[in-house]
């Protein structure tokens, strides 16, 4: 079962999240409200730390454990789509203070109220991929 | 914040709220241990492959994906679940989170709970909104989650797809979308939640 690894990093990845706070409605409300470095201070390293180790794993030319490279399938450049996209999301993460990592991490310490935050983010994605056609892309 | 002074055992330091670099440096490792795996860090892709677990994909094409090919997401999240339910019994720190003096005005004046507040909250939920006692909670959790699921699908990854993952590559898409979740975020939190809760 190769996916016990995957499920390890992910309680791994609960209880950092838990620790940072980044699940905190608060935090992210007051991120917002620019009121704290906190949640800035947290991405913002995760992403040098993050840039740092990506460019290194392709510039040593690792195999990954499924021996592949590493690399990534650049998305096609559509700034109205992006930043669409990206302000719906924000809206709504805004208001239930969690983006969809948090939400899971949320339910497991008994914030019932996240099965409902769940349920809006599936209702989202299914309307998504019936109207995307519609959509500008 | 009162951290604890002279902490007795090694879970006692564990229990303290993260530093925001060790919390930064800590998910840059967990993007390595995904990226070493072979295997790409993102969280919304779960929902659609929950939806076409629900059937969805019997009528929509977006939906037609071989789940066999989702089951290590689906761990992925699961753990975190675990990871969430691990850290509430036995790494829960003392003190609710500590935000900001300006931002416990601001929710005051909102008429919203603040972590000191919440007896039972912790300060990760605000529960005086957000509650089964609430229709108007519950809606705004379901209108809320609708609006992450779906602009999540519309830019093809979330917080962790594109601020983390997509910004590590240096991908200019990514940088758009993180754009995008502020103009959102600060839309939401500045001018649509007094008018929404308060």
């Amino acid at each position: 079962m190769k996916n016990i690894s995957f499920l390890a990093v992910g309680v791994l990845f609960g209880i950092i999240m838990t620790k940072s706070e980044a699940i905190s409605w608060f935090r992210i409300h007051e991120m917002f409200r620019f009121e704290s470095f906190h949640m800035y201070g947290i991405i913002g390293t995760a992403v040098v730390f993050g840039a740092i180790i990506i460019a290194i794993m392709k510039r040593t030319r690792i195999k990954t454990l499924r021996q592949t490279m590493v690399s990534y399938t650049p998305m096609k450049l559509s700034i109205p789509r992006h930043l669409l996209a990206g302000s719906i999301f924000g809206l709504g993460w805004a208001l239930v203070g969690c983006c969809p990592g948090p939400m899971y991490v949320l339910l497991g310490h008994g914030y019932w109220i996240v099965g409902m935050i769940i349920l809006g983010a599936l209702l989202g994605t299914f309307t998504y991929g019936v109207i995307r056609r519609h959509l500008p892309h | 914040m009162e951290l604890i002074t002279n902490p007795q055992t090694l879970l006692d330091v564990v229990r303290q709220p993260w530093h925001w670099a060790f919390s930064g440096a800590m998910i840059a490792f967990v993007l390595f241990l995904m990226t070493w795996m072979g295997r790409s860090f993102g969280v919304s892709t779960t929902f659609k492959g929950a939806c076409t677990a629900l059937g969805a994909g019997r009528r929509f094409e977006f939906f037609k994906t071989d789940l066999k090919d989702e089951y290590w997401r689906f761990a992925f999240v699961i753990g975190g679940l675990l990871g969430g339910v691990i850290a509430s019994q036995f790494l829960s720190s003392p003190e609710p989170v500590a935000i900001s003096e300006a931002t416990v005005e601001g929710l005051t004046q909102l008429g919203i709970s603040y972590p000191e507040a919440d007896a039972q909250g912790r300060g990760f939920i605000p529960t005086s909104v957000f509650n089964f006692s609430s229709l108007k909670g519950i809606l705004l959790a379901v209108a809320g989650g609708f609006l992450v699921g779906f602009g999540a699908r519309y830019g093809d990854g979330c917080t962790s797809g594109h601020a983390i993952s997509g910004l590590s590559h240096l991908q200019l898409p990514s940088l758009i979308t993180v754009i995008g979740f502020f103009l959102g975020g600060l839309l939401m939190t500045h001018v649509l939640m007094p008018l929404l809760i308060g």
